[in-house]
């Protein structure tokens, strides 16, 4: 293991809160239809730089439909997101992605034919430039390329601990790995804005914990900020420094986790209440 | 025991990332292409050289650009047959042109129109995936067939409608045409097919060869990671189409001096597909086994009941090889979907723990 890793260093408190006031993105009034059904209704909210963010509500809140709408895979229909100062209502995918907004997936989207070192080498598809005739050589410039960009992931690799399913295709791993592999791969896009959409679904305890600290460590270290979905309650509590909660598709509670957790709004909607 | 690369430690990225990392599979390499480049040309014969090798070096080549396309970036063509086509009526109008100019060159320049084609009939890919895709390529199939028929200015206002490859000549050495000596022939198509197979080989295991193999696993996922599907997909369909036009080419002028609109049928583009779907979807070497299979398994096939002493009828050794192929393709694919390249890997694996597997 790293020693950088086990040796955790907090940044001191002071450069922690000048950070906070840098807003990275906001949401204003964002809605999203999809035919008569509306997915999300007038949402605003920001994510400030170096925070890890949660989004949390029941199912069918929203809370996927929102990442998608960040990462630019859904256009809503009304409202606009402010990315690192610049207005936007809609951009393609690859442009989020060009922009520094990686994600991963609720349901494992790796690609199952290749190997691991393959799938997150992918992450660093946008920072390579070689043209077609290079590739062709191989010899000389892609080559160098090609090896310069190994070394960073080979350091991906280390830090998630996952050397020894370096060659082993993706598709045969348990799904514990394959969603450190998705995570390794978003990180070696190097981010500005990770959204992670259910990193801990069908995890065993040891396996939230890993990811917990995976999470906390690329948050501190690589000083990455996070939007992330979670269901389970504790590790939200304990990873985030601002919570949004949204139910059917509206914002009912923003602020740290203690003040949402006493929200009346919040305990309503996930224990449900006699009208 | 004798595939076992145990001790063989790798100190460098650029040695565990090369093409070749296990000495066995280097040595087994060298052997292929020196039996490929010295043995075959010293020992085979007029009739090895003509029916055999240069038929199945010019399949592997279709096989590898349909491969780019179907086994490595996911779009299901069934428009094999026509971008060989064209490859093979633009050589034809090239070195009609241009009489003075190497055919080789001109060979390898025809492959640009198919590029070009190709790319224009992978348009469609953007919108459409899987059998619907397979559908918009047998238009191109189709489209292009009627052009090669009802365009006579491609085949130079021939009465019989057919190119028939002229004489050409490159450094002194007949290359093309009937007096082409089956030698010559021969070692222009394996140089042209082991120089775009190792070309290939680089492509895929860089930036590019992975942005398609991203589009194949999950194109929603490479889309979010910054791969432009469009740009993406139409590179491959170009990328595949140039290696299938310049087969197409080498088809004609390499091997069987003429050709119809009808030697680029649908049967040609099903006859490729099979190659590599028995050869093994995204695989190089799987290219080269399919088509080695679809080729020269039914040639040797009819030859057997003659050393055997039988003495059967032509079309029965013939109907009888038919039946034979298919039930050896249903065969393999029930044995083992994947191909043979992923036969292959599970002998090497096996390899690796003989002879104690366990």
């Amino acid at each position: 293991m790293n020693a950088f890793v086990t040796e955790k260093t907090l940044p001191p408190a002071d450069a922690k809160e000048a950070a906070e006031r840098e807003v990275l993105l906001r949401v204003d009034n964002v809605s999203l239809t999809f035919g008569g059904v509306k997915a999300i209704t007038d949402i605003s909210f920001d994510i400030q730089k170096g925070e890890i963010r949660a989004i949390i509500g029941p199912n069918g809140a929203g809370k996927t439909s929102m990442l998608n709408v960040i990462n630019g895979f859904y256009h809503p229909q009304e409202g606009t997101i402010t990315w690192q100062g610049q207005v936007r209502r809609k951009m393609k995918p690859y442009e989020a992605a060009s922009q520094g907004i990686a994600r991963t997936f609720q349901n494992v989207a790796l690609f199952k034919g290749m190997t691991t070192l393959d799938n997150i080498m992918s992450g660093r598809s946008l920072r390579m430039h070689k043209n077609f005739f290079w590739q062709l050589l191989w010899r000389g410039p892609a080559e160098r390329e090609e090896i310069e960009h190994r070394r960073k992931v080979e350091d991906i690799i280390d830090f998630l601990e996952i050397q020894a399913i370096r060659k082993t295709p993706v598709g045969r791993l348990p799904y514990g790995l394959q969603k450190r592999v998705e995570l390794g791969r978003a990180l070696a896009m190097e981010p500005d804005l990770l959204l992670l959409d259910e990193p801990m679904a069908g995890m065993n305890l040891e396996e939230k914990e890993d990811m917990s600290r995976f999470i906390i460590d690329v948050n501190q270290e690589f000083g990455t900020t996070i939007a992330l979905i979670e269901h389970d309650m504790g590790v939200v509590m304990d990873l985030s420094d601002r919570v949004v909660v949204l139910d059917y598709g509206k914002k009912i509670a923003d602020g740290p986790p203690e003040e949402v957790q006493a929200s009346q709004a919040v305990i309503d909607a996930y224990l449900g209440v006699s009208h | 025991m004798f595939y076992r690369e145990a001790g063989q430690f790798k100190t460098s990225y650029k040695a565990d990332q090369a093409l070749f990392p296990i000495l066995q599979d280097r040595v087994g390499l060298a052997v292929i292409l020196i039996t490929a480049f010295a043995v075959i040309p010293a020992l085979a014969n007029d009739f090895f050289l003509t029916s055999i090798m240069i038929p199945f070096l010019v399949f592997s080549l279709a096989a590898i650009g349909l491969n780019i396309l179907t086994g490595f970036c996911g779009q299901l063509s069934l428009g094999t047959g026509a971008f060989m086509g064209v490859g093979a009526y633009a050589a034809y109008k090239l070195t009609s042109i241009f009489p003075d100019a190497n055919v080789i060159v001109m060979v390898l320049l025809s492959g640009v129109f198919s590029a070009a084609i190709g790319a224009v009939f992978g348009l469609p890919s953007l919108r459409i995936k899987g059998l619907y895709l397979a559908v918009t390529t047998l238009a191109a199939q189709f489209f292009l067939e009627w052009c090669f028929i009802r365009i006579p200015w491609l085949y130079n206002y021939n009465a019989s409608g057919a190119i028939e490859v002229p004489r050409r000549e490159v450094f002194g050495i007949i290359a093309t045409g009937a007096e082409a000596t089956p030698l010559a022939r021969y070692f222009i198509v394996l140089g042209i097919t082991v120089l775009i197979a190792f070309l290939m080989a680089n492509v895929l295991r860089g930036r590019i060869g992975r942005s398609w193999m991203m589009i194949r696993d999950m194109d929603i996922a490479a889309e979010l990671m910054g791969i432009r599907p469009l740009q993406t997909k139409l590179m491959a369909f170009a990328v595949s189409s140039y290696i299938c036009g310049v087969a197409g080419a080498m088809m004609v002028f390499f091997w069987l001096n003429a050709a119809e609109p009808s030697s680029y049928s649908i049967r040609l583009s099903f006859q490729v597909l099979f190659m590599v779907i028995l050869g093994g979807l995204g695989s190089l070497g799987g290219a080269f086994m399919g088509a080695a299979f679809i080729w020269i398994l039914p040639v040797i096939l009819k030859f057997v009941p003659g050393l055997l002493g039988f003495d059967l009828a032509a079309e029965t050794v013939e109907h009888a090889t038919f039946m034979i192929v298919g039930a050896l393709i249903i065969f393999f694919l029930i044995v083992e979907p994947h191909g043979f390249a992923r036969l292959w890997q599970i002998a090497k694996q096996k390899l690796r723990v003989w002879p104690f597997p366990y």
